[in-house]
């Protein structure tokens, strides 16, 4: 256990390294950061004071070093739109778009499971073809396009949910539901497949023939083992939502969490905060992938952790 | 049940390299694939002849005929099928011409990203050693990245542009088609008949190609095109964030983002391109659901078993004799 969470945390400092060279790539080499952040009316003057400002004169080698230098200590600059340390930004929103994670996947989680269970009692049936079609169904929809379809639904034309932004806890509902279709889609359809698969499996046969319960064999059984390719999904769901997918939906619904702002980095050229975002978050899922792999370790003996 | 003069022995046939008769009638047996392959058809052409389809230029703009409702509605016209936006373009010429933006980043990101996987994945595989465990801690590191925020900030830095879009999302898709591939070589290499092509002296390149890259056909078609609606949604969402397609030129998800501001007016400036891209991504989601099927071994012995199970049970007599037509 010990020598996998050491492996697992240099893994860790490769990805931020390898994050830290694409950002440095990226910003300081294919962009021009003068060219970005300034208005197009600078002139060449205020272009070089710029670059000699932020140190963009001096050797590649050199800037590298205090960029990763600055990186160590949580320092990303200050950001150009609110005038203060990128990192206090960051710090303030993230909670907004971790409350909206939650919840999305909480849903999706929650509602996944008993249907993805039903659809498999009778593969073909009814309620199957239901499952599979509405699973393809969510795969289909772009997650803008569902947010703006219920804004005008449920807001405009029904009028009972607020529209955009936040307050009370019905801001959550239209914003949480529109982040949590596609997941919900993607793992109930895994928990299809799995529980058909299981419940083919030699083990059941025998635990029907010795006069189990079926109810005992599904949830005690099938459902159990359903869980481990499950939860190996839902963390993916997880990180891939922290990795940016709730850009869209913040976007949409106007929640003030860190995809907003980085939208709005975006606008106002605000190359520090952006920066500042995408190495918490790049972080974040570094944290998020190991405590991962110990979860699946707990669940399932078997698995070996290398 | 019709008598059909080509009827192939149902499930029975089995799908070789340059028969296509076979596999075109399970596809025709199979509604839900069969609907969805005909609409990829449909947006294929429609892509392509767009100039010969749609009724107006899709950037005309006519300040006479703003945000005019479609044709059905009390206040619409013929002229404009399905009403005009803000700055009175057509919304069905658009529509039309949207589809290019969609197959075109969606063709190219994935030939770009799929070859570079696959060849990274092939190289892997087959060293194997420490070559294969460096690349694939490679592709961890990369799968480990904080992917759309990576893309926003890249874009950001760069300036956003169709072709950056197409680079970017080739850079940033490629890890999943080397995990499969490398997968897929590592089972194969163990079998006998690649051992023995190695025995009789083929070169490396020669096994790779002849022996080892056919075993990848199914999986990969597959795998490809549920990338390929990973990707046209993905050019929709940047597109509507604004780092994607620019105008003048049309993307569905940049005329939902054009839209949006409007949906208390006019509700079909976002319903139709929002609806073109769900059905374009929802008919290769049924395309590819019986492609998986029908190509992979172990789920045609399951459907075969399943069929049988059925006729046992509506005939009452031991299946085995095959159904006569």
């Amino acid at each position: 256990m010990g020598a996998f969470l050491l492996r697992r945390i240099f893994q860790g400092m490769l990805v931020v390294l390898g994050v830290t060279l694409v950002v440095f790539v990226a910003t300081r080499m294919v962009g021009d950061p003068a060219k970005v952040m300034l208005p197009l009316s600078a002139t060449d003057a205020q272009r070089a004071a710029f670059n000699h400002q932020m140190g963009l004169d001096r050797p590649l080698g050199a800037q590298f070093i205090t960029f990763v230098g600055d990186l160590s200590t949580l320092d990303f600059g200050d950001s150009l739109w609110q005038r203060r340390p990128a990192i206090q930004i960051v710090f303030e929103r993230l909670p907004n778009t971790l409350a909206l994670i939650g919840l999305g996947l909480g849903l999706a989680v929650t509602l996944s499971l008993p249907l993805g269970a039903l659809a498999a009692l009778r593969p073909g049936g009814v309620a199957d073809r239901v499952v599979v079609f509405g699973g393809l169904f969510g795969l289909s929809l772009p997650q803008f396009w569902l947010g703006l379809l219920m804004i005008m639904f449920f807001a405009v034309t029904l009028k009972i949910l607020p529209t955009s932004g936040v307050g009370g806890p019905s801001h959550y509902i239209l914003p949480a539901v529109t982040l949590a279709i596609p997941s919900l889609a993607r793992l109930m359809m895994l928990v299809r497949s799995s529980v058909i698969d299981e419940l083919n499996q030699q083990y059941v046969r025998t635990a029907r023939a010795k006069g189990m319960r079926f109810h005992t064999i599904l949830f005690g059984h099938a459902l159990r083992n359903a869980l481990v390719p499950f939860l190996t999904l839902a963390g993916w769901e997880f990180i891939s939502a922290l990795a940016g997918y709730t850009v869209v939906v913040e976007t949409v619904f106007a929640w003030p969490g860190l995809g907003l702002t980085a939208m709005k980095a975006i606008e106002r050229s605000d190359l520090f905060l952006l920066q500042a975002i995408v190495f918490t978050v790049a972080i974040m899922i570094v944290i998020v992938n190991i405590l991962l792999d110990v979860l699946y370790k707990l669940i399932d003996p078997r698995i070996k952790l290398a | 049940m019709a008598v059909t003069t080509h009827a192939a022995p149902p499930t029975a046939a089995k799908p070789r390299s340059g028969s296509f008769r076979p596999i075109a009638l399970e596809l025709w047996h199979d509604k839900a694939g069969m609907i969805g392959f005909t609409v990829i058809v449909l947006l294929i052409l429609m892509a392509v002849f767009a100039p010969l389809i749609a009724p107006y230029d899709p950037a005309i703009q006519s300040v006479a005929a703003r945000l005019k409702p479609p044709a059905w509605l009390p206040k619409g016209s013929w002229e404009h099928v399905l009403g005009t936006d803000q700055l009175g373009r057509d919304v069905l010429s658009r529509v039309i011409y949207g589809a290019r933006a969609s197959l075109l980043v969606g063709t190219s990101v994935v030939l770009l990203a799929g070859t570079f996987g696959v060849l990274f994945g092939l190289f892997a595989g087959f060293k194997g050693g420490r070559i294969d465990d460096l690349m694939m801690r490679l592709v961890d590191i990369q799968v480990a990245f904080p992917g759309l925020l990576m893309i926003l900030l890249i874009i950001s830095a760069v300036g956003p542009s169709l072709s950056t879009m197409i680079v970017v999302l080739a850079v940033t898709n490629w890890m999943i088609y080397a995990r499969v591939v490398r997968g897929i070589v590592l089972s194969v290499r163990q079998t006998p008949y690649v051992e023995a092509a190695e025995m009789i002296g083929c070169k490396p390149g020669r096994v790779l190609f002849k022996h080892i890259l056919p075993n990848l056909t199914s999986p990969l078609l597959t795998l490809g095109i549920l990338e390929f609606t990973n990707i046209v949604l993905a050019e929709a969402a940047m597109s509507f964030l604004g780092l994607g397609v620019q105008p003048p030129a049309t993307s569905w998800g940049l005329d939902v983002s054009n839209g949006k501001d409007y949906i208390f007016v006019a509700w079909w400036l976002i319903t139709f391109p929002g609806l073109s891209i769900s059905i374009t991504v929802l008919s290769i989601n049924l395309f590819a659901n019986w492609l998986r099927v029908t190509t992979d071994p172990q789920e045609r012995e399951k459907r075969f078993a399943r069929l049988k199970a059925v006729e046992r049970r509506r005939n009452g007599a031991p299946a085995g004799a095959p159904a006569k037509a």
